[in-house]
């Protein structure tokens, strides 16, 4: 069984971001970047099935600038046996990654796609969604649990009212919750063998696909500045200021 | 959250941006590495020294290492800490691929380790130990020692301690008494006890290897009868598995104001508590040479007090940065110009003495960390630099710079903690915030490895010396060389005209201290030559960091604010610290004899 891994660059989870003075976006230049938290867990989980005897290869793949490879390095680091990255420096969205994930898979023709529910920089939630009905396959989204058998995941997914588990037939998409698995920490010697092993580079054109981008970033700014608190005498003004001020009971 | 252990930009600086650390990809040995693989590393260092080391700082302090039914207890952290740690390779970080290492260059291994000082400096002496011993072996032991001892070190399997000082012998270890008798089989029965021992006894890995000096009856007096051996807390079976128990005793635990989390103990070998092979008496194997044993500990030394100097950097670094944050939150007063109580209070940071101390802390820690790494360079350049000539050099430079390396973070880094508890005002004096623990922490740096005293011995005794002045010459080779880069930007050409008038005024000083023809009172302020000295080199780090600065400012780089910090600390160096050493040079040129000749009698 082959297992594919998309995995994105983002700004690292550590760092405060800051708004562009042009409000363009947030400030990247000389800022930590790292691999997205749940494509991590992405990762650890493929590569789990792997050592399980379960999956025969995992396939890392990122879309973006030709720095997505050190990202691509920390996968094959983490067990991945090689990676893909699809090198553009147009800004991607997610429609435009879905179609790229959907080409190289089916140039690779994985039995699973598994991948983050969403990217800590844009928080879409929708490359996995979208990659699902490009592909006309079905899609597990958050899960927390998967189990493959019989040609089928069986998968628990979080929802807003607790668990669900659901049974989908290969191939399949499965984004990841953060509860599906703790990743490892990656070790140095396996740092140097990634560096040994398979990455391939491609671009959007090789795969046929056109990634111009869709929607247009009007402007980029903070959230508002959290306001001082206030003291309530009582009970009852607590309720009645969260009804008709902050509305939301 | 940014890391308050240490700043990641400024590593980045010092390894990239001053040292040119990638161009030493190009050198068989780091072959394989590239920027990338340096960064995973620092990046792995960081994750796991936040992860598993910072959290338990605090509670390692507060329950220090217990004795108890003959078992040393200590807090769980620790082993899990350690076993990240190991379990990640980084015991063998910047060694051979052939020992599982990843032959890092040590420059990059001791960025890494950095993280792990700042964030536990307790925990991390367990394996920082360990790498030492095995380092010991590597260099001194034979194959079979390395086999059997060596490589479950680097595995993380055994740890290790040094066992130098004895109750009666710290300073001075040519008055050791532990005695090594020689059996028939080639191994040797150890008797004695040795003091202060870190990471003596614990169970926290599968064996203990205690590398031991110890005299054999009938060798020479003095230091010069002094052998190294391995003598393991559990012996080896044929098949390098651990059995039987060795003839040590633990005889007590010290009880410490500051690293607590490293168990520090009274070992006793060969009383008798054992009886391995059914005899009283230790088992020990010889490494090496007879007689040799103190020359061995030495050729390690370099290592371990550049790691002693970025202990102490780093306890200083973690210090600044928690008073860096703590000044930019903490609203009191308002500013000199306006005092109207209308208006909101300011963060501390807003106030002129309180930037004071900060940039005070900046200055040590930074330079602290640039010459520790600069330090660790020389120990790339003397291991694989490409012609013998160049080895020698660096190899030179390095002695004589160690003790600096050792002892001006020690001095001046502590005293970057005792700011950071200034800046924190009451708040800093209490177990509240963590810096009173740093401190504390801190202030063991000037005293093992070797004493401030000491190492001022070794600086103006031996290392300033050697070889007729060599290595000064080479350290005013290299000055020089840096004087003419910086004389040439408008930035920090004062700075040059000022470090070059030092550097003549620290060679006169050598000079005359050495023309005195009496021994006894050259050395009698060794000590202040060691802060001069030290004072001399950090000018030298500094003006080497503000000439990269104004380059990169000169270059229209995108982080002016990191750059202009840069050539401001350098700017505090050179107009608060360094113009001390003219008067300390004064005082040093006149052979100045009021310690010397004061009195016992007379206090
Ligand atoms: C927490 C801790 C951990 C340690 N870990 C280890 C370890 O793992 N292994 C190990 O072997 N040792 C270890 N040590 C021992 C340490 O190296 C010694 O404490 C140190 O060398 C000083 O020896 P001493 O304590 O006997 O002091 P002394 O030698 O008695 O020195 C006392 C004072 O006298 C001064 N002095 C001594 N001789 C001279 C001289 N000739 N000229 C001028 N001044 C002099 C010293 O500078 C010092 O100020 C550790 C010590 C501590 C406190």
């Amino acid at each position: 069984m082959k297992i594919l891994v998309p995995v994105k660059r983002v700004v690292d989870y550590n760092v405060k971001v800051r708004v562009k003075a042009d409000q363009t976006g947030v400030e990247t230049a000389n800022v930590k970047m790292s691999m997205n938290p749940f494509d991590e867990i992405a990762v650890e989980e493929a590569v789990r099935l792997k050592e399980a005897g379960i999956a025969t290869e995992v396939i890392a793949v990122s879309c973006g600038l030709l720095s997505c490879q050190e990202t691509l390095r920390t996968a094959l680091a983490i067990g991945a046996d090689r990676a893909i990255l699809v090198e553009t420096d147009v800004e991607l969205q997610p429609l435009a990654v879905a179609k790229l994930l959907a080409a190289v898979f089916k140039k690779e023709s994985p039995d699973l796609v598994i991948l983050g529910k969403q990217a800590i920089d844009d928080d879409s939630n929708q490359t996995g969604q979208m990659l699902g009905a490009l592909l006309g396959r079905p899609q597990a989204t958050f899960a927390s649990k998967v189990v493959i058998e019989g040609g089928a995941a069986q998968v628990t997914r979080e929802v807003d009212g607790g668990l669900e588990t659901i049974k989908i037939t290969l191939p399949a998409i499965v984004t990841t919750d953060l509860r599906l698995n703790e990743p490892r920490y990656v070790t140095l010697p396996n740092i140097m063998k990634a560096k040994k092993k398979p990455l391939e580079n491609v671009k959007p054109a090789d795969l046929g696909v056109d990634v111009t981008p869709r929607l247009k970033t009007l402007k980029v700014t903070e959230p508002p500045k959290r306001s001082a608190g206030v003291k309530v005498p009582d009970v009852a003004t607590l309720v009645a200021k969260l009804k008709n001020e902050a509305k939301v009971i | 959250m940014t890391s308050k252990l240490v700043s990641r930009r400024d590593l980045d600086f010092v390894l990239y941006e001053l040292l040119d650390t990638a161009a030493l990809c190009s050198r068989a040995r780091f072959a394989d590495h590239s920027r990338a693989t340096f960064d995973a590393a620092l990046d792995l260092s960081g994750r796991i020294a936040a992860d598993f080391f910072a959290p338990h700082n605090r509670r390692s302090d507060e329950h220090e290492p217990m004795f108890e039914d003959g078992h040393v207890r200590l807090i769980a952290e620790i082993g899990s800490a350690l076993k990240a740690f190991t379990d990640a390779g980084l015991m063998a970080a910047g060694h051979d691929y052939e020992y599982g290492g990843m032959q890092l260059p040590l420059s990059v291994a001791k960025a890494c380790f950095a993280y792990f000082k700042a964030a536990n400096v307790a925990t991390a002496a367990y394996p920082f130990l360990t790498i030492g011993a095995a380092n010991l072996l590597l260099a001194h032991g034979s194959k079979e020692q390395i086999d059997s001892y060596a490589r479950p070190m680097l595995a993380g399997r055994f740890f290790g301690t040094m066992c130098l000082s004895e109750p009666q012998a710290g300073s001075s270890l040519a008055d050791i008494r532990t005695r090594a008798e020689a059996q028939g089989d080639g191994s040797y029965r150890l008797f004695g006890n040795k003091m202060w021992i870190s990471g003596g006894e614990h169970e926290l890995s599968e064996n203990i290897v205690h590398l031991v000096l110890a005299k054999i009856p009938g060798g020479p007096a003095g230091a010069k009868g002094i052998s190294l051996f391995i003598c393991p807390k559990l012996l080896l079976r044929a098949d390098g598995s651990t059995g039987e128990r060795n003839d040590i005793a633990l005889a007590g635990l010290n009880h410490k104001m500051g690293y607590r989390g490293t168990t520090n103990t009274l070992l006793n070998f060969g009383e008798g508590a054992q009886k391995p092979g059914g005899a009283a008496g230790a088992v020990a194997y010889r490494v090496g040479e007879a007689h040799q044993g103190l020359a061995y500990m030495c050729h390690m030394m370099n290592e371990a007090r550049i790691g002693v100097g970025l202990g102490a950097t780093m306890l200083g670094y973690t210090g600044y940065l928690h008073a860096l944050e703590y000044a930019r939150g903490r609203p009191q007063g308002r500013p000199a110009a306006n005092r109207n109580p209308a208006d909101p209070q300011v963060a501390i940071i807003e106030h002129a003495d309180v930037r004071r101390m900060l940039l005070a802390q900046k200055t040590y820690v930074e330079g602290a960390l640039a010459l520790n790494l600069v330090c660790a360079r020389l120990v790339d350049e003397q291991d694989t630099a490409q012609d013998k000539t160049a080895r020698e050099q660096a190899g030179l430079l390095l002695d004589l710079l160690t003790p600096v390396a050792k002892s001006w973070p020690s001095q001046w880094c502590l005293e970057a903690n005792s700011l950071a508890i200034q800046v924190h005002g009451g708040y800093g004096y209490t177990r509240d915030y963590p810096v009173e623990q740093f401190y504390r922490d801190n202030r063991l740096n000037a005293i093992h490895e070797g004493t401030h005293g000491i190492q001022a011995l070794d600086l103006l005794g031996r290392k300033a010396v050697a070889q007729r002045g060599m290595a000064l010459t080479l350290l005013g080779r290299e000055i020089e060389m840096a004087c003419k880069e910086a004389g040439a930007r408008r930035e920090t050409v004062l700075f040059a005209r000022q470090l070059g008038e030092a550097a003549a005024r620290m060679a006169l000083t050598t000079e005359k201290l050495h023309a005195a023809g009496d021994p006894e009172r050259t050395l009698a302020n060794a000590s202040l030559y060691l802060e001069m000295f030290g004072h001399v080199v950090m000018a030298w780090i500094w003006l080497r960091q503000a000439t990269v600065a104004a380059r990169q400012l000169a270059d229209n780089t995108q982080e002016p604010d990191f750059y202009r910090g840069k050539l401001q600390a350098a700017a505090y160096f050179f107009r608060w610290e360094l113009p001390k050493t003219a008067q300390w040079c004064e005082l040093l040129q006149s052979l100045d004899a009021t310690t010397l000749e004061m009195q016992d009698a007379w206090f």
